[in-house]
């Protein structure tokens, strides 16, 4: 069979280019970039954690590394899969040298399941390792069956630093130590809510009982349900992993049902200052796991920019306050074009993979090494972890927050901005 | 107590998909079409408010009132431009042509306004409330349950007190014999269609201030509508609200018993009703 690829290439051995320059010249002008395929929700509910891509693909490009490079990006709609189909395009059609995916399971995994079976290396980050991980896995039941994967490299935190994070920030505040847990019916809440490898254990272990009515479906009109459960249990800590809309619902119905905790610590809902914005008074001292920060002390490979200095370019350039994934966003690229710099031949898949798992890197977000540091053997392999600290949500004055970080005993060289206060 | 709470919830949520509910049972009451755009008409009706909101600055009611004469002006387009062409014996072209607006509707709004979802803003009345003693209910979910019961007593007004209604009612009755007594069928089909989408306007208002929404959530609500509807009976509105309130109550107790159970609940409500009134509680039509 004469495909496109063998045509070129005996096309090129016979001359054949030079007689028809026309057809065959943009094959190869496309051909002296390393071309990387990125699959991101650009829009749709998940659309904040993609909010930076232009600019700091921008910037990359830029850059002088950057230059050899051509960033495709395609865009999941926050839907799997969507995502599962753009990666393929992005692999089949673009004929992408390398994929990097990011922001959240629903993302990352049908992207690096389809890479994996297409034997395409890909770059993960922007979701916690253990769904990342165990969620593609044939039965993520049985642990004796997980296999470690040759294509994707995944490099994040996982559920066993946000519980540390957690309760470090609770263990700040006098409580009664029941905790109200907000987990829906997918690939993140199915991970933190898991009652044998969720958070419900790493709870218990500190005297924290967790009081979890069970999955509910996203995008839900009513919690009262939920809101009732955690009164019988008087909580005085809520905690979850919700998107935005529904974190909405559930602190307005609160609000409107009288149930106020003294502390709210919720994972994806109020990554993004829009969204705690768009809380108003209520947002005030919700807190959250912080994975990156202006005032955290890595800088780029790239660029040499420090992270308040890329927060500050990036708050100049769209005049919009920074939020964590910039950092993480930026980061992908930096590993992206350490891993092809070390590279001989781009398009030999295998090699390209060997030397994801070779890389030993500062980045912006802090060391990138798949060596298995702090990562059970199973995933040793595949994932890397990344430093995460706690952080509350301070309404100034004008109306506009501020992220705080309140607790750095995970790790210690972020420093804090202060200490943890209940909700009024 | 908390049972007590669960049903008031569920009430109130009922109010809100009897709200969905009212426009799809009127068109349906009258000319017997099947509207299965109707989710995605009230997603258009939200971005529609949300835009005069963004553009004029005013309260998101204010901004309905001014959005729901142009609403009113679009469904009667629709019905006399699209749907009085297909209005026959045959049921089935007209569904179709409803389909087919459905997904014409979803990838038109994806357009243009992208798939980023969206709030009304409602300032502080989005977390006030009121203590009742036993139970404490938002302001926002009383006045979408108030919204909805006004609407519903006001087409029953309409419907029996005016020349308009009278005309609704001749021509829903027997077409032919209406156009007889002087009745132009299609001009009054518009005027239907025109007024459920001053209802869907309200639907819209309340489903962009309680929650966000984006292009594609319209076929998840028109499920709940059309339960309500058929729980009610066909061409009946208290039943369409009543229906609204079953489907609620099944919900949050269904979610109170297990959060997993919430919406198959509100299905099996509508299943158990289907099996022991196949036409609903309240029919009004014959046929």
């Amino acid at each position: 069979m004469i495909t496109r690829r063998k045509l070129l290439r005996s096309g090129a051995a016979t001359g054949l280019a030079l007689a028809t320059p026309g057809l065959f010249a943009p094959a190869i002008a496309q051909g002296a970039k390393i071309r990387i395929g990125y699959v991101s929700p650009q829009s749709g509910p998940l659309a904040g954690f993609a909010e930076s891509d232009a600019y700091n693909i921008e910037s990359f490009l830029g850059t002088q590394v950057g230059a050899n490079f051509e960033v495709i990006v395609k865009d999941s709609q926050s839907d799997p899969n969507r995502a599962a189909a753009v990666a393929k395009e992005l692999i089949v059609d673009d004929e992408i040298n390398l994929m990097i995916v990011a922001s959240t399971p629903e993302t990352t995994n049908p992207v690096a399941t389809t890479c994996e079976a297409e034997g395409m290396p890909v770059i993960s980050t922007k979701a916690p390792w253990q769904p990342w991980f165990i969620g593609q896995q044939g039965n993520p039941g049985d642990p004796a069956s997980w296999k470690p994967f040759d294509f994707a490299f995944h490099y994040f935190w996982g559920l066993e630093d946000v519980i540390a994070v957690f309760l470090n920030m609770w263990n700040q505040i006098e409580t009664n130590k029941q905790v109200g847990g907000l987990f829906p019916n997918d690939g993140d809440g199915n991970a933190w809510g898991d009652p044998n490898v969720g958070v419900g254990p790493g709870f218990a272990a500190q005297g924290y009982t967790l009081n979890d009515p069970g999955r509910y479906q996203n995008l839900n009109d009513d919690f009262s349900a939920q809101i009732n459960a955690f009164k019988a249990a008087n909580c005085d800590i809520v905690t979850g992993v919700v998107i935005p809309p529904d974190f909405t619902t559930f602190r307005n119905q609160a609000l409107q049902q009288g149930f106020n905790p003294k502390i709210i610590t919720v994972a994806k809902a109020i990554l993004f200052p829009q969204s705690v914005e768009a809380l108003g008074e209520a947002g005030h001292n919700l807190s959250s796991e912080v994975w990156w920060s202006n005032t955290h002390p890595f800088t780029s490979s790239l660029t040499g920019q420090s992270a308040a200095d890329l927060a500050a370019d990036y708050t100049a350039k769209t005049s919009r306050p920074w939020t964590q994934p910039i950092g993480f966003v930026h980061s992908l690229l930096e590993v992206a074009s350490n891993v092809m710099g070390r590279v001989s031949d781009v398009t030999d898949a295998e090699g390209v993979a060997a030397a994801i798992a070779a890389t030993d890197m500062d980045t912006m977000v802090g060391k990138v090494a798949w060596n298995g540091a702090g990562v059970p053997p199973f995933a040793a392999a595949n994932v890397c972890k990344t430093p995460l600290v706690g952080g509350q949500w301070r309404r100034n004055a004008d109306g506009t927050f501020g992220l705080v970080i309140v607790d750095n005993q995970t790790a210690p060289n972020i420093p804090t901005g202060g200490t943890m206060e209940a909700l009024a | 107590m908390i049972w007590l709470d669960t049903i008031v919830q569920g009430l109130l949520l009922g109010g809100l998909y009897a709200l969905f509910a009212a426009g799809l049972s009127l068109v349906f009451g009258i000319m017997r079409l099947v509207n299965l755009a109707h989710g995605d008409l009230i997603v258009l009706a939200a971005f529609i408010v949300l835009v005069v909101v963004e553009a004029t600055g005013l309260n998101p009611f204010l901004s309905a009132l001014i959005a729901a004469p142009a609403l009113f002006a679009f469904g009667w387009a629709l019905q006399w431009f699209v749907f009085n062409r297909v209005l026959g014996k045959d049921i089935l072209p007209p569904l179709l042509v409803t389909f087919g607006l459905s997904i014409a509707l979803q990838n038109g709004m994806l357009e243009v306004f992208s798939a980023d979802s969206q709030r009304i803003p409602a300032g502080p009345l989005e977390s006030a409330s009121v203590d009742l003693g036993a139970v404490t209910v938002g302001i926002m979910p009383l006045l979408t349950f108030a919204s909805a019961v006004a609407v519903i007593f006001a087409l029953n007004q309409i419907f029996y007190r005016t020349a308009l209604g009278r005309a609704f009612r001749a021509t829903s009755d027997d077409p032919v014999t209406a156009s007889l007594m002087g009745i132009n069928p299609r001009s009054v089909f518009a005027m239907a269609t025109g007024l459920a989408m001053v209802i869907v306007t309200i639907a819209a208002l309340y489903l962009g201030m309680r929650s966000n929404f984006d292009p594609s959530i319209g076929p998840a609500r028109l499920i709940f509508a059309f339960e309500a509807v058929i729980i009610g009976g066909l061409g009946s509105l208290w039943g369409t609200l009543v229906g609204g309130a079953i489907i609620g109550v099944a919900q949050t107790v269904g979610a109170q018993i297990n959060p997993e159970w919430q919406i198959l609940a509100g299905h099996l409500a509508f299943l158990a009703v289907l099996l022991v009134r196949p036409r609903g509680l309240f029919p009004r039509a014959v046929d």
